[in-house]
């Protein structure tokens, strides 16, 4: 049987109510669901949640705008984060952060054509002593220097299709 | 990832349940009048008494009452709560339970950052190992009558969320926008009811007083600020890191500390902090000179403090809520009046409009982030007027390289 995103998610998100209660307080953790499953938070989810929660569908669209980590666009399968902030710019933020769109191809605020890779900016990871830092996923590398950006993208290809079984784990430093 | 360098802390000499046993066997406000004499201060910098926060909640008699971790730690710059987090979150737990017992709250709450969203496993492990042990759940350490538990509640990347009624706000499932204050959270919180809102670090500080005395806490710091402090120093010194020291430390100490002599400004208190030239490193790191949540950057001589004075405020441009106009707009010019600076293309007259604005912000502002917002730009352009006028403009090849924008591509 053909299951349309919007039954699923619904269908999803009928049990996410279950299990949390439906109550206004769990909106934040519910998206946070949504979002762990699917990358993104699309607009059917957004009405069903507001639907379940008795809110208007604008109220969670405010939320889902507001936070950074809350994304109503579909990100790539890795979202790069490198922090902007100033113990990380001072440990060289400038030059990493375009070797990454090198390496990526890309700009910050965009996903590659090929769904992989999203780059982002972060503000202050907390790990200034140890700069510079950069969250992929949830998986924080700090003391980044250029010449590692390489085998970090390269180990971030290995997790995935036809070169999974390829895999090395990049030891950040 | 690498350990972060301490130097000797105090938190592992305090023994499991130590605090919460001492706190047990006082009462309620026999506990308060503890951590009062103690003369404990918010540690996330905003530096309220702790004491008197939990009296005005234990004052109120509302059915139900919350006392909230703020684990939002979004400081630039500062990063004791995760390494506290990280190494002695126990020491944290039982402080909630601890302000629990003084305020009669029985449900806690701990607001993790989403970028410590790796933190959470171990945290939730070892809430299960208390629950065990009975210091945490159902009639506390065989205390009948004595419930409290506690949840961890991510965080979804907004700074401003370290605001304590912001934070309500986001747990409550709404954009993370402050509040008008008062009514405070000790009155109108969570759900509307009575609410306590500690660091994380003011929590575990609370059970060390508990277990080592109120004495032993003030045989440290200043008559203002007693005990101890957590600094997180980074930037440029050959050690950063975290390190424990009494509160009053001089700047000139804490750059022996970590190795950063010869700086030529070291911001305290991060962002929304203040840039001390280097002809202020005698000055005091405490509530009554120079408060701090612990931040400390040091910036060597070779740094460009108009490029420091533009980090921070395109960081508050991002994250200002956009609720109120000063911190929204505001920040905005004053970006552009860094950007004319760079370009060495600012009267005098103009740079004297951006401090009046800057000013306009501190007390026009809603909340704590748009009233902090411009003592960077106001304490560099103070310290550092002869730097950052009259200077050469950059050619636009250059640019991309020095304001950070990388989009553009040569």
């Amino acid at each position: 049987m053909l299951i349309t995103l919007e039954e699923e998610i619904r269908g999803e998100l009928e049990a996410v109510a279950q299990k949390m209660g439906k109550d206004r307080a769990n909106l934040i953790p519910m998206l946070q669901e949504v979002k762990t499953k699917h990358g993104h938070i699309p607009d059917v989810a957004m009405q069903e949640i507001a639907d379940l929660l008795g809110i208007h569908p604008v109220e969670v669209y405010g939320v889902v705008s507001f936070y950074s980590f809350l994304n109503e666009e579909p990100q790539g399968r890795f979202v790069v984060r490198l922090c902007r902030t100033i113990s990380c710019e001072l440990a060289g933020r400038d030059a990493v952060a375009r070797q990454l769109e090198n390496d990526l191809g890309i700009a910050f605020g965009e996903t590659s054509t090929d769904g992989y890779f999203t780059l982002e900016w972060a503000n202050c990871l907390g790990m200034c002593d140890q700069g510079l830092a950069l969250l992929i996923n949830d998986r924080l590398f700090t003391a980044v220097t250029t010449d590692q950006i390489e085998g970090i993208v390269k180990e971030c290809r290995h997790t995935f299709g036809d070169f999974a079984s390829q895999r090395e784990e990049v030891q950040p430093a | 990832m690498i350990a972060t360098k301490t130097n000797r802390l105090t938190y592992p000499t305090v023994r499991p349940a130590d605090g919460l046993n001492a706190a047990l066997r006082m009462s309620p406000g026999g506990l308060i009048e503890v951590i009062k004499y103690s003369g404990l201060k918010g540690r996330g910098g905003a530096g309220f008494p702790t004491g008197l926060k939990w009296q005005f909640a234990a004052g109120s008699d509302s059915p139900q009452k919350y006392v909230i971790c703020n684990a939002d730690e979004g400081e630039p710059g500062t990063f004791k709560d995760r390494v506290i987090l990280a190494d002695f979150p126990e020491l944290v737990f039982e402080g909630m339970a601890i302000a629990a017992y003084a305020t009669g709250a029985d449900r806690g709450m701990i607001y993790l950052r989403g970028e410590y969203v790796y933190l959470r496993p171990r945290l939730e492990a070892v809430m299960e190992e208390m629950r065990e042990a009975n210091r945490l759940g159902a009639g506390i350490l065989g205390r009948a009558g004595f419930d409290f538990d506690l949840e961890v509640r991510m965080g979804a990347g907004a700074y401003v969320c370290g605001e304590e009624t912001a934070l309500i706000e986001s747990l409550e499932g709404h954009r993370g926008e402050p509040r008008n204050r008062p009514p405070f959270p000790v009155d109108t919180g969570y759900q509307r009811q009575v609410t306590t809102v500690n660091n994380v670090e003011t929590l575990a500080w609370a059970t060390c007083i508990l277990s080592k005395g109120a004495d032993w806490w003030r045989g440290f710091g200043t008559e203002q600020s007693t005990g101890l402090k957590l600094f997180s120093i980074s930037g440029d010194c050959e050690d950063p890191g975290v390190y424990e020291l009494p509160l009053g430390v001089c700047v000139d100490e804490l750059l022996d500390v970590c190795g950063g002599n010869g700086a030529k400004a070291v911001q305290i208190g991060g962002a929304s902090g203040r840039c001390i030239p280097a002809i202020d490193f005698e000055r005091g790191v405490c509530y009554e000179d120079l408060p701090t949540g612990g931040s400390v950057i040091v910036f060597g001589p070779q740094r460009d403090m108009l490029a420091v004075a533009g980090n921070f405020l395109e960081f508050f441009v991002d994250e200002s809520c956009g609720q109120c106009t000063p911190c929204r707009e505001g920040n905005e010019v004053l970006v552009e009046g860094v950007k004319m600076l760079e370009e060495g293309a600012c009267s005098s007259s103009h740079l004297h409009e951006l401090v009046s604005l800057g000013e306009t912000m501190q007390v026009a502002s809603k909340c704590g982030l748009g009233q902090s917002s411009p003592n960077a730009f106001l304490s560099i352009v103070r310290g550092f007027r002869e730097e950052i006028l009259g200077r050469e403009p950059v050619s636009a090849l250059d640019q991309g390289a020095t304001d950070g924008t990388t989009e553009s591509k040569p």
